[in-house]
């Protein structure tokens, strides 16, 4: 929302002349003021075709990616680090241009002066730029030992200046894992889009009158940080034009065609990933805005299919080498380097008109030009009112490239309208008029052996929950033990959502999105995003122990840290209310222990159930569980059954999970799903369709997200061994996807064992 | 036990065609209720059974006793695990809207689901009576016994002919090939949509006057909407052994590409859709 409306600019009309950047675009809400959905609801052209007119990759484009593939070849021989400017922090300036081959590329702008050159950013915590450059074998430049943190503090340093015991003790144990501490926590997604409709001197005029009515009677904290961060986020705009001028291009105006828009939103979201590592820097949803732009450009003759294709090609190469230094914990937690330019493309307008259009082919037709990858992270809001020519290329691409993920636009659009983008994997939010608090997740598993343990890790034996009266008796009951699962979860959601108010408070102080923020409105929504981890572990824990018998084993410190199961129990994933149920109420219950705790900023409470893959490092944290389940095995991904736990067939698992309740965890649920390409049908057209068909119905059922993967176990034993055969290779795990060949030999091993919907007998 | 009078009785557990006579001796019983039948497996999310997204049964209990069959351990009924029709109908209920939505339905297959012809004819009389679409995988051997009452339920019979002479019939199933045919017939009388199935080994199935003769069959029929040739594959092999049978074409390799290209140019050259 703007904070005041005014006439339409005088310099910029919508007549049909040369130059004019509005030529011939419908006017609306958007030409007075800062409106970019308006724009894209007054403009778009619609597409229900099918994909037949999409064209090939250029000679220049496959030159070009000739060239790049070299070097990411370069960066993979040499351990995943290519290079990095040791002694530079990154900043939107900070660098001089840098180029892949600048006779060829149609977009430009890297984030240092070469490509897959890594830059800096101690902001968030310098031991772990020390330690990232260590780690892939660089010196770090001891100048900056003189700044960091004596002259200048970091957000990692103030966290653990005010983090409590408790909630270092939480850390410690991994009942808390991945809170974003020492690195930018990402999350927010900034209006791209803006700087190329309206050009920044439009923007930096909206800013400035929004800093005017921060002019109070009284100027109290709150006050003081509003006029802060608008300060701040002018100056990130003054730098942003600052940076198409290194690249010799004036930012100021708006965009005056199809390669200009490109060029301009993907610079605007090159300064923000210059300045901040965020841990998922999502690009929103730009491909129907962009298309506005395109359709302008063909309707006037001056660019071809061809050409198009070209923009988006070069557009996505350039989102493929994003990257951050990160340390190798760091990549165990989150394998594969992943940088979560999530685009979310298709969904369907509020007035009922798709949202896909040509450009939703091209964004998607990269995986085709350009070969399957992991990034950007290619996100179709789903609808069952899609046009069927857009669904059958994404069923077709998804079996060919396993690198796209779904998710349920006709579940979301009630929640965040028709404008909103996916950040990280599951993550919606309202471009430009919302963000989030990054909350990594919270381990159920083993807040469930605390209960059974009186607040005792079952690992370490250290008192780190509360000493609440451990389970006696030698068989666990079900009643007893949810009884004291209860206040555990209590106990666990406020150091949880206190710890993340530490963490977002400093990081708003010490790490302020300038940029990302400044592409946002005034006034916006902040969620909370909670997450909890090993959701299907302990729902069959509960499970075994109520419909089965659970003998306890106690150690010689008296700690249960093992199980027998007596008989059998129903797990989850196999549609069977018994269990599903449990997996509900504690999604449930725990999400109503967040919303009693305070939350920063007065954030909207959520959670998510996902984990990335970070299911593998909380396994390895976890004692055995009461459903047999042995320590250090890792925990099923995101929301799904536990691997080979689901018996019944693929609709049977879809069914389990869409039952999760989306109320209740409104920051997204993950469910990655892998079929042999087979069982989908026996013709490629019926594969097609029946993947349509699946989706249809796990989606009706109320399902949030899922990922696709088709392809055959054999094929990624074969590619463990061989990885110089996959370059490509690409598979899609919690939320997003990764080259299957930078995942640590535990993780491959992890993918492999999941369940496969196979043929039937 | 309800159920009893209508089950075949397979006492030769060790191979060899039970000599069951198609026509089993019986008449066409008017329905009732059957409580109970026996189930091998069930797959919710089969996608190659039928159109679209389905919810497939695996009954046990078969009368023939085919070379290349990939579910031995669905031959004998008694080792199906013994379930109510109501828990079926229960379970199809929770799957409905998303069978209906994904362009599915429920297949009964086995084994042989008419070998149990009551309890199919039950669970797909429930299903129609939900509005799902219902699909018969059958040999068409016990043909007979399906009514004309039963029939009504059935959208759709995937139809398994497994060979076009009487000889070549025999060798592979150890059955007699004209009662299938003339549930074709039957079924092309009463306008019901087939799927042909037909498993390709080399060796065995490979005789191109036979399939030309089948396809023309097929053709006449009027009533087939496309014709599945499936590649003769191995993947049950093991189960052979589980089940303490002799493999007999173990030494057997599925067939090349250009073969079950050329086979399925056969049908289409007949006018059939074939894949």
């Amino acid at each position: 929302m703007n904070v005041y409306a005014r006439e339409p600019f005088d310099t910029i009309d919508t007549e049909l002349t040369a130059k004019a950047p509005w030529r011939g675009f419908l006017p609306g809400t958007w030409t007075r003021e800062i409106d970019v959905r308006s724009f894209i609801i007054a403009n778009v052209t619609p597409f229900e075709g099918d994909a037949g007119f999409l064209a090939g990759i250029t000679p220049r484009t496959a030159d070009l990616w000739e060239k790049l593939k070299l070097q990411l070849k370069a960066e993979r021989d040499k351990g995943g680090v290519l290079d990095v400017d040791v002694s530079t922090p990154s900043s939107i300036t900070s660098h001089k241009a840098g180029y892949i081959a600048e006779d060829l590329e149609q977009i430009v702008g890297l984030q240092t002066d070469a490509p897959l050159k890594r830059a800096i950013m101690p902001f968030g915590g310098y031991r772990m730029v020390k330690n990232g450059l260590e780690a892939y074998g660089f010196k770090a430049d001891t100048s900056l030992d003189k700044v960091f943190p004596k002259l200048r503090k970091t957000h990692n340093d103030a966290v653990f200046d005010v983090y409590t015991p408790e909630m270092l003790a939480c850390r410690k144990s991994g009942i808390i894992t991945g809170l974003p501490d020492a690195y930018g926590r990402g999350r927010i997604i900034g209006d791209y889009r803006r700087v190329a409709l309206y050009g920044v001197n439009r923007l930096i005029e909206d800013k400035q009158a929004q800093q005017a009515s921060f002019d109070l009677a009284t100027i109290d904290e709150n006050v003081l940080r509003a006029r802060e961060e608008t300060a701040e986020q002018i100056k990130a705009l003054k730098e942003l034009v600052k940076l198409g001028e290194i690249y010799g291009f004036d930012l100021t105006r708006p965009a005056t065609n199809a390669r200009e828009a490109v060029q301009w939103t993907y610079l605007a979201y090159l300064a923000a990933v210059k300045e901040a590592n965020g841990a998922a820097m999502s690009l929103g949803r730009v491909s129907s805005f962009l298309d506005i732009f395109i359709q302008r450009d063909i309707e006037e003759g001056e660019i071809n299919e061809a050409e198009a294709q070209e923009l988006f090609d070069h557009f996505v190469m350039k989102l493929r080498i994003i990257r951050f230094l990160r340390t190798p914990e760091y990549d165990q937690l989150f394998s594969g380097d992943p940088t979560w330019v999530t685009e979310s493309i298709g969904g369907m307008a509020i007035d009922g008109r798709p949202l896909v259009t040509k450009s939703s082919f091209r964004m998607l037709n990269t995986l085709n030009t350009l070969g399957p990858a992991p990034e950007p992270n290619l996100t179709v809001l789903w609808s069952e009112h899609l046009p069927k020519g857009f669904r059958d290329f994404c069923a077709e691409t998804s079996i060919r490239t396993s690198s796209i993920q779904y998710e349920n636009d006709d579940l979301m659009r009630p929640y965040w309208g028709d404008d909103y983008g996916i950040a990280c994997c599951v993550s919606a939010m309202r471009i430009g008029k919302q963000m989030q608090f990054f909350g990594a997740r919270a381990n159920l598993a083993k807040t469930l052996l605390y209960a059974i343990n009186g607040g005792r890790d079952e690992k370490s034996g250290a008192q780190v929950g509360p000493a609440l009266a451990p389970v006696v008796g030698d068989y666990l009951d079900y009643e007893d033990v949810k009884t004291r699962f209860i206040p555990m979860m209590e106990w666990l959601a406020r150091v949880y959502v206190n710890a993340l108010n530490s963490i977002h408070y400093m990081h708003d102080k010490y790490m302020y999105e300038r940029i990302e923020m400044a592409l946002h409105d005034r006034d916006i929504l902040r969620t909370m995003a909670c997450g909890i981890a090993g959701l299907s572990v302990a729902a069959d824990s509960l499970s075994a122990i109520k419909y089965a018998k659970v003998k306890i084993i106690r150690d010689e410190r008296g700690l249960a840290t093992d199980f027998e199961i007596e008989g059998d129990y129903p797990a989850f994933g196999n549609n069977d209310d018994r269990v599903d149920d449990i997996a509900v109420w504690l999604t449930e219950t725990f999400m109503g222990c967040i919303r009693k705790h305070k939350t920063y900023r007065n954030a909207m409470p959520t959670q998510s159930i996902l984990t990335i893959t970070s299911n593998v490092v909380y396994g390895k944290k976890t004692g055995n569980t009461p459903d047999g389940r042995k320590a250090g095995q890792p925990f099923a991904p995101g929301a799904n059954p536990m691997h080979g736990r689901d018996k019944n067939g693929a609709v049977a698992s879809m069914a389990s999970v869409a039952k999760l309740p989306y109320a209740h965890a409104q920051d997204g649920i993950s469910y990655t799903f892998s079929i042999v390409p087979s069982a989908l049908g026996s013709t490629s057209e019926d594969r097609v369709n029946n993947l349509d068909n699946l989706l249809s119905g796990y989606f009706l059922q109320g399902g949030h997200h899922i990922n696709v993967n088709v392809f055959d176990r054999e094929t990624l034993v074969d590619a463990m061994e061989h990885p110089e055969l996959y370059p490509q290779l690409t598979i899609r795990v919690s939320g997003y996807a990764v080259n299957f060949i930078k995942l640590t030999r535990e993780q491959q091993l992890d993918v492999i064992s999941r369940t496969f919907h196979g043929a039937s007998n | 036990m309800a159920h009893q009078t209508n089950l075949l009785d397979f006492r030769d557990a060790h191979g060899g065609a039970p000599g069951v006579h198609a026509d089993g001796g019986h008449a066409q019983p008017a329905r009732r209720p059957v409580a109970h039948g026996f189930v091998h497996s069930k797959e919710a999310g089969g996608a190659v059974d039928g159109p679209g997204i389905r919810y497939v049964l695996f009954v046990s209990g078969c009368p023939l006793r085919c070379l290349y069959c990939h579910n031995p351990d669905t031959w004998h009924m008694r080792k199906g695990k013994e379930t109510s029709v109501g828990e079926i109908v229960a379970e199809m209920a929770s799957y409905s809207n998303f069978l209906k939505r994904a362009k599915g339905g429920i297949t009964i297959t086995g084994g042989e689901p008419l070998t149990q012809v009551e309890f199919t004819a039950e669970i797909f009389h429930a299903a129609k009576a939900m509005g799902l679409h219902t699909a018969l995988d059958t040999s068409g051997f016990l043909g007979k016994r399906v009514t004309d009452e039963m029939l009504e339920d059935i959208d759709l019979v995937l139809l398994d002919i497994k060979a076009f002479t009487e000889e070549t019939y025999f060798e592979v199933t150890g059955a007699q090939l004209q009662p299938t045919l003339d549930f074709a017939r039957r079924l092309s009388a009463k306008g019901k949509k087939i799927w042909l199935r037909y498993v390709l080994v080399p060796g065995l199935t490979d005789k191109l006057d036979e399939i030309e003769g089948l396809a023309a069959f097929a053709a006449e029929l009027g009533v087939v909407e496309r014709v599945d040739v499936l590649p003769f594959h191995k993947l049950g092999e093991f189960k052979w052994k589980e089940c303490g049978r002799d493999y007999k074409l173990a030494d057997t390799e599925p067939p090349s590409g250009e073969l079950v290209e050329q086979v399925r140019s056969i049908f289409r050259s007949h006018g059939l859709k074939a894949g």
